[in-house]
């Protein structure tokens, strides 16, 4: 595979297991973002029985059902190597649902049962006796820049993180990483964790373009991206803002 | 504790009330509160009424196709002269099942649609003589779960079944055969004509790994989404020939299809007015559920040929000189069945997609993102395009991300104005396609209804 520097290289780990939470959705928009700015997207698969690539600038672990994730769990944790190299080297990597709480050290089913993480982000999670389902909103700062992320989560995890990490964002509506704090998602540098989906980028370009920027300057490629005609998105980002509002 | 409970009659007198009185305040066809009332004065009242239906009760699930199926066994039973007690135009949960049965005076034999994860319950009080189990698609995670989960609920409903019931299952999907291998009386149904699948599994597949042995499942043919003819090359575990299968099918658009089966009672050949796959499955699958009540072949056909659409299931309405065809899509199996049948129409595709996100549709409006709606784009299809309902934009969004281009997307959020633009998008003899959610569909009804083009949905029969 040759990328020219116009080029972002997107490692899709697990499509076929880990795709419940409408995560094409999320690639379809690193794909069309970087289209529109006369940019390219070429993407990487890799299942059960590929190895992992260290050379992608974009790594993208989406959310599964549970017997799922429990299959890709160990064979992840088993040849996570290449992927901790790319992080290391810069790569950025975003973990959605299922797939953050991979990027985590552990996963602790409810039956006591505890599936193995790569350990790239310092937290720890556990089956809680109900599922966080709903509207999720929340204050993002990244780079020094706050804006505000919707979507839409449904977990049974419960997230706690350690020093080596800090919250993607402070939750002004849904439950987060477990309830209690007010917090949602993760951070460490390029890796990036959260539950919220609905897909997690149709509707906060913002942090789209922020993920891509970080995987352009990775990939050697042009500072700063274009803006775009994002009317759409801030529509039905207000909309979903309004919804979270709603009785339920 | 136990909760009081009213003697029956009593009870059952103030649920009647309770409906005429929401009748006649215009609350609805009362298809669902007479029930509520009625198992909430006395809890054990839906499993004393089922039990004195002398025929028996039979009970249609899955996630997809259960309204018309039962409305196709109706039909069949109809023309049997049977007097039938059913939910087929009301609710399919425990309250819908009440008052049917509420309503049901001299009925022979109960029939009720149910919804997936109300089965469990419905089938302990109902104690059915015939369960009928569809499919089950990835559908409404926020309300229902995972598959998995509904899976397992099925799989304890069908261990307490009555060893003598009879259950009549779709061979075709891997899961719902699982449930199903653990009953002692089966019939098993599938499409077997392999011209009209495909050789690979669509992006919303569910159920494609063994489930004995957790390889990937080998298709033959997939017909919907992970329905089709299935095998494990590891450990040999493969569907079952069905005893009622379609072995020939001809689809004809929207006009319906023809269809030739073969059944333990002998071959049957059928024209249906409803189109796609869905509903050849729906109509094996009656076919499989009337021949077990004991219904002649010879009856059978004939009564589903005469059936049509339900509202909202790929009906035509003419406006003017123009046709709307409504296609209720609610998950993406469904969605992806609406689509593969559009583009077999031979116009140009006037589209109005209509996409509401309260409780009966599911919150999480995420499973657009895993319908295909990419299909519609290839060839330049579509003549236009316009986006309503609650989350309109959102809609919008995953055609924008599926490269159509967003200038000539129409986003119109109200159900009524959304109709308007489109039709005026269609111009003066253009045919109009519309895709809505389940309270989309009830609410582009009731804008229908208004200007007197549909009668309301509880004259439905
Ligand atoms: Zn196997």
């Amino acid at each position: 595979m040759s990328a020219g520097p116009s080029a972002v290289r997107l490692c899709h780990l697990y499509p076929e297991h880990m795709n419940i939470y409408a995560d094409r959705g999320n690639i379809a928009v690193f794909r069309r973002r970087l289209e529109w700015r006369g940019l390219k997207l070429e993407v990487a698969e890799v299942g059960l029985g590929d190895s992992i690539p260290a050379d992608c600038h974009l790594y993208y672990l989406g959310g599964g059902q549970d017997r799922d994730q429990a299959l890709v769990a160990e064979n992840l944790a088993r040849k996570a190597g290449p992927l901790r190299q790319a992080a290391e080297d810069g790569a950025v990597v975003l973990g959605v649902c299922g797939g953050y709480q991979l990027l985590g050290h552990s996963y602790t089913a409810s039956d006591g049962r505890r599936m193995p993480g790569t350990g790239l982000l310092d937290l720890e999670t556990a089956a809680g006796n109900s599922r966080l389902i709903g509207d999720v909103v929340l204050d993002v700062t990244l780079m020094g820049q706050t804006s505000e992320v919707v979507g839409y989560e449904n977990h049974a995890g419960r997230t706690h993180l350690g020093g080596g990490c800090t919250p993607l964002g402070r939750l002004r509506r849904g439950h987060g990483n477990n309830g209690d704090d007010g917090c949602e998602g993760a951070v460490a540098g390029r890796l990036v964790g959260t539950y919220v989906h609905g897909p997690l980028l149709p509707k906060n370009p913002w942090l789209a373009d922020a993920l891509l920027g970080w995987a352009l300057d990775h990939a050697g490629g042009p500072a700063g991206l274009e803006p775009l005609d994002d009317s759409i998105e801030h529509a039905a980002h207000a909309v979903a803002r309004t919804r979270a509002g709603r009785k339920r | 504790m136990r909760k009081p409970s009213l003697p029956p009659g009593l009870a059952a007198g103030a649920a009647r009330g309770a409906g005429r009185l929401s009748q006649k305040l215009g609350q609805g066809g009362g298809t669902t509160l007479p029930g509520l009332v009625l198992t909430r004065l006395r809890p054990e009242a839906t499993a004393e009424m089922a039990l004195a239906v002398p025929d028996g009760v039979i009970l249609i699930s899955g996630t997809n196709g259960k309204t018309t199926t039962a409305r196709l066994v109706r039909a069949a039973l109809d023309a049997a002269g049977a007097k039938v007690a059913a939910n087929t135009a009301g609710s399919n949960l425990e309250r819908g099942v009440a008052t049917a049965l509420l309503n049901a005076d001299g009925a022979e034999v109960a029939l009720f649609e149910v919804d997936e994860a109300a089965l469990p319950g419905i089938a302990q009080q109902t104690r059915p003589r015939v369960v009928t189990l569809m499919n089950l698609f990835r559908d409404q995670l926020d309300r229902y779960g995972e598959l998995e989960h509904i899976v397992e609920r099925w799989q304890e409903a069908v261990a307490d079944l009555d060893p003598a019931s009879t259950v009549i299952y779709n061979a075709d999907d891997p899961a719902v055969a699982e449930i199903a291998a653990g009953h002692p009386n089966t019939v098993s149904y599938g499409i077997e004509d392999s011209r009209v699948g495909r050789d690979k599994l669509p992006h919303a597949a569910d159920t494609t790994e063994c489930r004995s042995c957790g390889t990937p499942l080998h298709y033959e043919m997939v017909t919907i989404a992970h329905l089709g003819r299935w095998s494990c090359r590891e450990c040999g575990l493969a569907r079952v020939q069905p005893d009622v299968q379609a072995t020939r099918v001809e689809l004809h658009g929207l006009d319906g299809q023809r269809l030739a089966m073969a059944t333990p009672e002998g071959p049957m050949e059928l024209s249906l007015r409803l189109p796609g796959m869905h509903n050849t499955y729906n109509a094996v699958a009656a076919t499989a559920t009337a021949l077990a009540l004991g219904l002649a072949p010879e009856a059978i056909g004939p009564a589903l040929a005469k059936r049509e659409s339900a509202f909202g299931r790929a009906e035509r309405t003419p406006i003017g000189t123009r046709r709307v065809t409504t296609l209720l899509a609610k998950n993406p199996a469904g969605a992806n069945e609406n689509i593969r049948t559009m583009l077999l129409e031979d116009c140009p595709l006037h589209l109005l997609v209509l996409l509401n996100d309260r409780t009966a549709d599911g919150q999480d409006v995420s499973w657009i993102w895993d319908v295909d709606y990419e299909f519609l784009l290839e060839d330049d299809r579509l003549a236009s395009l316009t986006l309503g309902g609650d989350r309109a934009y959102d809609m919008a969004l995953r055609f924008r991300y599926a490269g159509f281009d967003a200038d000539r997307l129409s986003v119109v959020p109200s159900v009524s104005a959304a109709l308007d633009a489109a039709l005026r998008a269609c111009g003066a003899d253009g045919d109009l396609y519309v895709m809505p959610t389940y309270t989309a569909l009830l609410e582009l009804q009731s804008v229908l209804a208004g200007r007197g083009l549909v009668p309301a949905f509880w004259e439905d029969k």
